[in-house]
């Protein structure tokens, strides 16, 4: 057989097998993913409503510094945090480099603004439509976000999955604030990019695929809420 | 519920319109209105595409604020607490992306009325009740002006405005919808619309006020309006000349 399809083979039976150290990687990139996204929609979601709703002076430089941020380049990401989290940096004495809760902050940086822009746009939609109803209803201010936030539900939830599918497959700056250090900070895009560097390319590759399956079903989420929100004329 | 069960209709203290202006992009679109529309009745707006109807109706409603002068209800400024005895159906109305009973519910929940058989017969008199389940943003033109008049109705308002709410519909729900105006005006409630339909506005308008380019030209007494309009803008519009 070639390295080629033996690779596969192997990448295969350890999928099969669901081995031990496939096991926790794939463990560690949800967990740290899923955290930051918790984080970023706990920050996100109400800086966007807010910014879609309110008219305040300075709020359109906001909402285009928020939309610039969305294309943030993850390595110089990585390098700033890193800088501030080394041991000379402002923030050394937390200890962090190197550590689950570093990559998080991370993800946080490039997921927020993200969430921040896509909702502000999804309200801000939802909002000139709405406006002269609910204050020709004189609706109140809380009443109307959370009915804001209700009826967008389909395409807020489409902008956590985008935000989600961002933290997932990110590898420049985890991989300098975490370290890809094994059994520790080492998620599956620094072990496909060590794995590779080092020629092992089963574990590559199983992890390879487990990364593409769940950014397919990502998307194919995505596509059936926009399908379903279409169809109960949700958008 | 209703202020007055008072069947004179001088009795009640009129709206006034002292003297408004609006100016928009630099275009001075509402021109110094200046009138007195009765607290009982239905009062028709009438004028061509661009006078200033839907505006001047978003001033008396509180959704647009002039630039000059003041509106006045019962004597006192338009405020949020007098918005919220008012209901208006728009020219467009919003649909909330919901059902078309959760559009009413929301409505209704705005107001205290918590009872969703009462949301139930309201959609009934606009004939939606089989469609209550459906999605609202599904209906058509007319559905949703229906919707709309029927959400709008829910709340009891003091004064009904409504912006060309029967445009869409056809002969049969037109009527029905005018039999219901007629209803809602004999229990006490003002109703100010606009409209393009003469017709209608023959039916059903005790008084008309005409507007031409921001300008109120004629407000008098339906009957007179019809029969000997004193402008020359009311006289082609009648006509069916264009305005110009
Ligand atoms: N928000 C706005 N900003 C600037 N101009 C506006 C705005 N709203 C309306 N206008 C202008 O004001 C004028 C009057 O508009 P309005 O909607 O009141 O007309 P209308 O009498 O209701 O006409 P129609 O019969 O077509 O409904 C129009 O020329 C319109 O372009
Ligand atoms: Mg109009």
């Amino acid at each position: 057989m070639t390295i080629y399809s033996e690779s596969f083979f192997a990448a295969f039976n350890l999928l099969a097998t669901a081995d031990k150290d496939l096991v926790e990687i794939l463990y560690l990139s949800i967990n740290v993913s899923l955290l930051s996204l918790a984080l970023s929609c706990f920050l996100g979601l109400p800086i966007g409503a807010i910014l879609a709703i309110r008219q305040f002076p300075m709020r359109n430089l906001l909402v285009g510094i928020f939309n610039a941020m969305m294309g943030l380049p993850p390595v110089v990401v990585g390098l700033l945090v890193y800088l501030h989290l080394s041991r000379s940096g402002p923030f050394g004495w937390l200890g962090l480099l190197y550590t689950p809760e570093a990559m998080i902050i991370a993800q946080m940086i490039l997921i927020t603004p993200i969430i921040i822009a896509l909702s502000c746009q999804v309200l801000e939609d939802l909002n000139e439509d709405y406006k002269d109803f609910f204050s020709s209803l004189v609706v109140p201010k809380r009443t109307a976000l959370v009915a804001y936030i209700v009826d967008a539900r389909y395409s807020l939830l489409t902008v956590v999955l985008a935000g989600f599918g961002r933290a997932i497959s990110e590898v420049g700056a985890v991989i300098i604030v975490g370290g890809n250090i094994d059994h520790l900070t080492r998620v599956m895009t620094t072990a496909i990019a060590l794995e590779t560097s080092k020629g092992e390319l089963e574990l590559a590759l199983a992890l390879g695929f487990i990364l593409l399956g769940i950014s397919l079903a990502v998307n194919f989420f995505a596509q059936w809420l926009k399908a379903t929100a279409k169809r109960r004329a949700y958008v | 519920m209703f202020n007055s069960h008072s069947t004179s209709k001088n009795h009640l203290a009129p709206i006034l319109v002292d003297n408004i202006s609006l100016e928009l992009n630099n275009r001075l679109l509402i021109n110094g209105i200046s009138c007195q529309i009765n607290a009982k009745g239905i009062s028709v707006i009438m004028g061509p595409n661009g006078a200033g109807k839907s505006l001047f109706m978003r001033c008396l409603h509180g959704l647009a604020t002039p630039n000059s002068g003041q509106i006045f209800y019962a004597e006192k400024p338009l405020s949020p607490d007098i918005q919220k005895q008012q209901s208006m159906v728009f020219q467009s109305p919003t649909i909330l992306r919901r059902t078309v009973l959760a559009n009413m519910l929301f409505v209704a929940r705005q107001r205290g009325q918590l009872n969703p058989k009462t949301s139930i017969e309201y959609l009934a008199q606009v004939q939606l009740e089989h469609l209550a389940q459906h999605p609202a943003r599904l209906l058509s033109g007319g559905e949703k002006q229906r919707l709309a008049l029927a959400r709008a109705l829910i709340t009891r308002p003091t004064i009904l405005f409504l912006d060309e709410a029967t445009s869409n519909l056809d002969p049969t729900s037109t009527e029905t919808i005018e039999k219901n105006l007629q209803l809602v005006d004999q229990q006490g409630t003002k109703i100010i619309l606009v409209t393009h339909d003469i017709g209608q506005a023959k039916r059903l308008a005790d008084d008309v006020l005409f507007l031409n380019r921001g300008i109120l030209t004629e407000h008098g007494p339906a009957r007179s309006f019809f029969k000997s309009p004193a402008s020359a803008a009311a006289k082609s519009y009648l006509a069916g000349q264009l305005v110009l």
